[in-house]
């Protein structure tokens, strides 16, 4: 079997190119199916019979909340592999995706007390879920304070590193929180086992609004990771060549 | 919005600022970083 592939991939070259020119392969369709998923949530879709249309928020929560915990798995997986086989372009992965992951999980925190103040009553409770989160949103803050606290890159990486991988046993504790213990906040309604639990029009742009975000993110990822890689890199014959200098 | 307005809306509104404001702060990343390389490479800096 060739490994020459898996070598391709730790090459900052070649990752700077094929990251340009993957962009708008993710970031048009991430915008498409946005649009079409807020159309078809905000228009399409029914009230709820008990939530009313307060139901909606759901299309910004649950992608959010999506967002925070994805973000977060790509971060530290991308981080252990660069402690393991000391793969720059796999640091430069984890590096860009904290700030993404911090602010979607800011604003699933935002939206889910958008959502809780009408339905439960309260815009913040210490439950489970929703303090679970917010370690996370801490977590990111941290992985991106201790990068920021430290010079020189390589040790940066390293160190954050560590600390992304040991914090990533947070993740399956937020999704199962609300199984695990009483909780104020629902159990999940379309990533368990059997049928979702919500109507195709209701499921349909919820379903479409989480693979927008998901291309979005990737989308994102590719232009922060083409500057982390070139921070990183001291070569000067591809980057004069990939910069058109 | 039978009520919800004034939760659905802000509620909207932050998602997509933090949508909007990813695109801005991915694109001034890559161009700050662009910026250095260049003024690495007038400087006569890299290894290569």
């Amino acid at each position: 079997m060739s490994w020459t592939w898996f070598h391709r991939l730790g090459s900052p070259p070649y990752i700077y190119r094929l990251a340009q020119r993957l962009t708008p392969w993710f970031a048009w369709p991430a915008g498409a199916l946005i649009i079409a998923a807020l159309y078809g949530g905000l228009v399409l879709a029914p009230p709820d019979y008990l939530q009313g249309d307060g139901f909606r928020i759901i299309y910004m929560h649950a992608p959010s909340a999506w967002m925070s915990l994805m973000v977060y798995t790509t971060m530290a997986v991308a981080a252990a592999v660069g402690l393991i086989w000391r793969i720059k372009v796999a640091h430069a992965v984890a590096a860009s995706c904290a700030p993404v992951g911090a602010s979607f999980t800011l604003a699933a925190l935002v939206t889910g007390s958008l959502w809780g103040e009408p339905m439960w009553g309260t815009w913040w409770e210490w439950d489970p879920r929703l303090t679970s989160e917010l370690i996370l949103f801490f977590l990111y803050l941290g992985y991106m304070g201790l990068r920021g606290a430290i010079e020189d890159t390589q040790r940066a990486d390293r160190t954050s590193a560590v600390l992304a991988v040991v914090g990533v046993v947070n993740v399956p504790i937020i999704h199962y929180s609300v199984s695990w213990w009483n909780s104020l906040h629902q159990a999940p309604s379309v990533m368990r086992l059997g049928k979702p639990a919500l109507s195709t029009t209701m499921l349909a742009p919820l379903l479409m609004m989480l693979l927008g975000f998901t291309l979005f993110f990737v989308a994102v990822l590719l232009v922060r990771l083409r500057g982390e890689i070139l921070n990183r890199e001291r070569s000067a014959s591809w980057i004069r060549e990939a910069l058109g200098t | 919005m039978g009520g919800y307005a004034a939760f659905v809306w802000p509620a909207y509104a932050v998602t997509l600022t933090v949508a909007v404001l990813n695109v801005v702060w991915a694109r001034r990343s890559l161009a700050q970083a662009v910026e250095a390389a260049r003024r690495r490479l007038a400087a006569g800096g890299g290894d290569s």
